[in-house]
């Protein structure tokens, strides 16, 4: 079968993953749909500042400019033969169609073949304080510099674990911010026990000592094995009172920008019916998926971070690959030589992460002490006690029962910000581990939708 | 290894008719066991829109109602949370003449029950709602009426009856029940098996098959009310609206956020269910047109349940037609959550005293029978 | 002082705009976001504990930085650029809008 599908193919995410799925698809002569919730391609790693900004690529993605390059000119270069829509939000999948949010109206969108790339956001857990203007999270800090030629502070302090963190701070440094510090959560011993790994990735590596030198040599205090105590100032980040070794310091700042690493954006795939199994390298729920990124549901595919966090290169071998699988499933002549080469390389890019994992790990004891009056749900401000409460009390053993009883996870974001650390908070009072509590449900609308669509919808009927 | 229980009352189903009546059985007495498949009040108790509503009901349903109404105003009491439950009023609006004479027609109607219904219109009605401007020509308020939070209150009640003495298993589906000689054997899986000398059928939307096991097949349906919230939004609605001829209903909790429900969603399987993009959209619109006040908001979150539906939209309560010593109370059909309480109490008092002070003749299931004789099916051999 | 300290592309068109009632200028291609915390120190209020709040993410996933214009529309302030004329409000508690 070689005719053309009744429906284009719909791309969700214009990042590494979505461009290069894009690029496969229209080199095999479909016209795949793209649907992009950011005004310009790029995804976050490579997002392009609005028009009209004047810095170059060197000065916006560093050694990554290249590569960020490539990725807009390879969107650019096939936009005439993609149909486009930036600026979308799909907020839900429902029998074989999208529904797609744009300037306040809302569309229905079948599909019969659906590649999911919404990429992934930074992973947080609460912390005395940590909703106190001036507190942002480390993509969110370098979005502001890359997209808008912002510090986020005049003197900024870096928190939590993972190549990110070593990379903003340096870009911080760079563009002429005043960096407080660097406090990374995971210990010298694990990067130290991590570095026959990393080696599997030698520039990668390269770049990430590159950093740590730099900053050192630039005068900027850099500590391992970091826990945050608090933060001081109640209108406005003022310091940041930290642990190391039992001791505690404090470090005067404006501004904290604050990640443990990534986590995947699932609530589609949920929607979409697909299988899910806890990655225990994530810490997370994900999508099943076979190598190729076919996923539980046929005729729906994931890729790059959101189907499991792998970072950018990976990212645009996967989107290739899960779009190659699409082909195939089309019935349409592939590569395999290529396809194979895509997988084999994957695989080697799923080692270097292990490794990045044992680096960097995620701070397994920081849930415990986290204390019962710190809100871990910033939009219903569910605190930690009242989640420990429901699972003393026996009231909830079960992240959606905890979310019912507590509303944790309720909220605007749907426990994006909040989903790990209450998984966390409940699994560590009940003396499990955050595999054995669940994950939260997705519900339509995945992000807040306004009532302009249902309006619409209506006046546009017969 | 199999654990074995003995008990004078067996429930199946932890929603607020199987909770309230372990509950009210507990504090009789009985020695209980509660056995719910999910978590206790999580299905059609536990995700309904939250109305705590008599008006409206049918007259045959107003002292089982009325009796709920009393039950509510203790809640603390009885259950240990307030869940949120405001007596807020209930105002079901007329959105034209007709409307407003249907509801002076049924403020006649139920006047013996004593609701306490107020009928208010035109000047009246706009001095008084401004928010609600001139979208509808007048309505009927039930003052005691309210809303109140079902996530909270519906699990509260099988806790309570946990802390009164019952035994209450979550995640306890029960997958065997027979009657023996002197009573019942219920198992689940190899893990459980409880012998009960009196069985009460609380399925909700999943009591069909048990009764039908004991032949009294009931033509029962599931269906899924779809809902939707706001972010918060500063406080313009303090009383639950509904409106007259059915269509979009609405209320405001503390916090602000207003929930909307309206329309129906879909069967993902047999347990579970998802809101429709076009009853999301629909209501969404029809919402908006009722409170503008919501045009500039955010809908965060859709939600529906998997309820189950008489023909006759009444549910059915009371003894076994085939089977003595086995009680039913399943079908509400959409309004289960503010009678729910009462009927949990008048179970209770026909195991004890094998009548309810409550009138329940019109919620035999012998009823649909009567009407569909091909429904009156001999009992299957098997139990 | 203001939250976000501008450190390049500082040459770009000025874009007037009222924060609270008080006139104030942003750059073209800020977001409402840039916008406001290049003025000021906070996006808005919790509805709950009336604490302020700055956004966080900053790419649309914590839903932090919603922001109200004075013609009562709602808009995610990280995923929305300035427009010449906005009038924004922040600090809105509820009860506070008409």
């Amino acid at each position: 079968m070689t005719d053309a599908p009744v429906h284009p193919p719909i791309i969700v995410g214009a990042g590494p993953a979505g461009v290069r799925a894009a690029e496969t698809l229209v080199a095999a002569g479909l016209r795949p749909l793209v649907i992009d919730e950011a005004a310009r391609w790029g995804g976050q790693i490579y997002r392009q500042p609005p028009e009209g900004f004047q810095r170059p690529k060197r000065a916006l993605y560093g050694f990554e400019a290249g590569k960020a390059d490539a990725l807009h000119r390879a969107m650019a270069d096939i936009l005439p033969a993609v149909d486009y829509r930036p600026r979308s939000l799909v907020w839900n999948v429902e029998n074989s169609a999208l529904d797609v949010a744009r300037d306040g109206r809302s569309e229905t969108v079948p599909f019969s073949h659906l590649i999911l790339a919404p990429g992934a956001t930074d992973r947080v857990l609460p912390f005395p304080g940590w909703t106190t203007p001036g507190v942002f999270t480390l993509g969110g800090s370098q979005v502001a510099l890359k997209f808008q030629g912002c510090a986020v502070g005049s003197r900024v302090l870096f928190l939590g674990t993972g190549p990110l963190l070593y990379l903003v701070a340096y870009q911080y440094a760079k563009a002429g911010a005043t960096v407080a510090g660097v406090l990374d959560t995971s210990g010298f011993a694990d990067q130290a026990r991590a570095v026959p790994g990393m080696l599997r990735d030698p520039a990668t590596f390269a770049k990430g000592v590159y950093y740590v030198g730099w900053l050192r040599a630039h005068g900027v205090p850099v500590h391992s094995g970091v826990r945050p105590v608090r933060i001081e100032g109640a209108d406005r980040v003022e310091a940041l009172v930290w642990r190391r070794n039992g001791r505690e310091q404090r470090t005067a700042c404006d501004a904290v920008a604050f990640g443990l690493g990534l986590r995947p954006e699932t609530q589609l795939a949920d929607l979409a019916g697909c299988r899910f199994r806890f990655d225990a390298m994530d810490r997370a729920w994900v999508p099943e998926r076979s190598a190729a990124g076919r996923t539980s549901v046929a005729g729906v595919y994931v890729a790059g971070d959101s189907a499991g966090i792998a970072g950018a290169d990976a990212a645009e071998m996967a989107g290739e690959r899960a779009a190659l699988a699409l082909l195939e499933d089309l019935g349409r002549p592939v590569d395999s030589t290529r396809a194979a080469l895509l997988e084999q390389n994957l695989a080697a890019s799923a080692r270097f992460r292990r490794a990045l994992t044992d680096a960097f790990p995620f701070p397994t004891d920081w849930a415990a002490a986290v204390p019962d009056d710190t809100p871990v749900c910033r939009c219903e401000e569910v605190s930690a006690g009242t989640l420990r409460k429901a699972a003393r009390d026996g009231e909830a053993a079960e992240i959606n029962r905890l979310k019912a009883l507590t509303r944790v996870g309720m909220g605007r974001c749907q426990g994006r910000m909040c989903g790990a650390a209450a998984a966390e908070i409940l699994s560590q009072a009940l003396g499990t581990g955050p595999d054995a509590v669940g994950r939260l449900r997705g519900q339509p609308p995945v992000k807040p939708l306004p009532f302009s669509a249902g309006i619409l919808d209506k006046e546009a009927a017969p | 290894m199999t654990e074995r229980l003995e008990t004078d009352v067996a429930i199946v189903g932890g929603g607020i008719v199987g909770g309230s009546a372990a509950l009210f059985l507990t504090r009789m007495g009985f020695k209980v066991a509660l056995l719910e498949r999910d978590w206790c009040g999580a299905k059609a108790s536990g995700v309904n829109y939250g109305g705590v509503r008599r008006q409206g009901r049918p007259p045959e349903q107003l002292p089982l109602s009325q009796r709920s109404h009393a039950i509510w105003g203790r809640l603390p009491e009885l259950v240990g949370i307030d869940g949120e439950y405001v007596r807020s009023g209930h105002l079901k609006l007329a959105r034209s003449e007709a409307d407003l004479a249907s509801l002076v027609a049924y403020n006649k109607k139920v006047e013996p029950f004593g609701l306490g219904l107020e009928i208010i219109a035109g000047e009246a009605f706009r001095a008084r709602y401004p928010a609600l401007g001139d979208r509808a020509v007048g309505g009927s308020l039930c003052p005691e009426d309210g809303h109140a939070n079902p996530r909270l209150v519906s699990p509260a009640f099988a806790r309570a009856a946990a802390k009164a003495g019952a035994v209450v298993r979550e995640q306890t589906p029960v997958d065997h029940v027979e009657r023996t000689g002197t009573g019942f054997l219920l198992r689940s899986g190899d893990s459980l098996e409880i012998r009960a000398r009196i069985l009460l059928n609380c399925s909700g939307a999943w009591s069909g098959r048990l009764a039908e096991s004991f032949g009294e097949p009931v033509p029962l349906s599931s269906a899924h009310p779809c809902m939707a919230v706001t972010e918060p939004l500063p406080r313009f609605l303090d009383v639950n609206i509904g409106v007259e001829g059915g269509g979009v209903y609405g209320r405001q909790v503390e916090r602000g956020n207003v929930v909307v429900g309206g329309g129906r969603g879909f069967a993902l399987d047999a347990d579970r269910a998802r809101p429709a993009r076009n009853a999301v959209l629909t209501l969404m619109g029809e919402a908006v047109d009722l409170f503008p006040q919501l045009r500039h908001a955010h809908v965060i979150r859709t939600w529906t349940g998997v309820e189950g539906y008489t023909p006759d939209r009444n549910p059915i309560i009371g003894a076994s037609a085939t089977t003595p010593g086995l009680f039913h109370a399943f079908g509400f059909s959409g309004a289960g959550f503010q009678i729910g309480p009462a009927v949990g109490e008048a179970l209770a008092e026909l195991v004890r005293d094998g009548h309810s002070s409550a009138p329940l003749d019109a919620f035999s299931i012998t009823r649909f029978a009567k009407a569909d004789p091909a429904l009156s099916v001999a009992a299957p051999a098997g139990h | 002082m203001p939250l976000l300290q501008r450190v390049a592309e500082t040459s770009r068109r000025a874009v007037p705009f009222v924060l609270d009632g008080r006139p104030c200028e942003a750059l073209e291609g800020d977001t409402i976001l840039t916008a406001l915390l290049t003025n000021g120190e906070q996006l808005r209020r919790s509805e709950f504990s009336g604490q302020p709040r700055a956004g966080f993410c900053l790419m649309g996933a914590c839903q932090d930085c919603w922001v109200r214009l004075e013609d009562g529309r709602r808009l995610r302030a990280c995923s929305n650029f300035i427009e010449p004329g906005m009038h924004v409000v922040t600090g809105a508690q509820p009860g506070a809008q008409p």
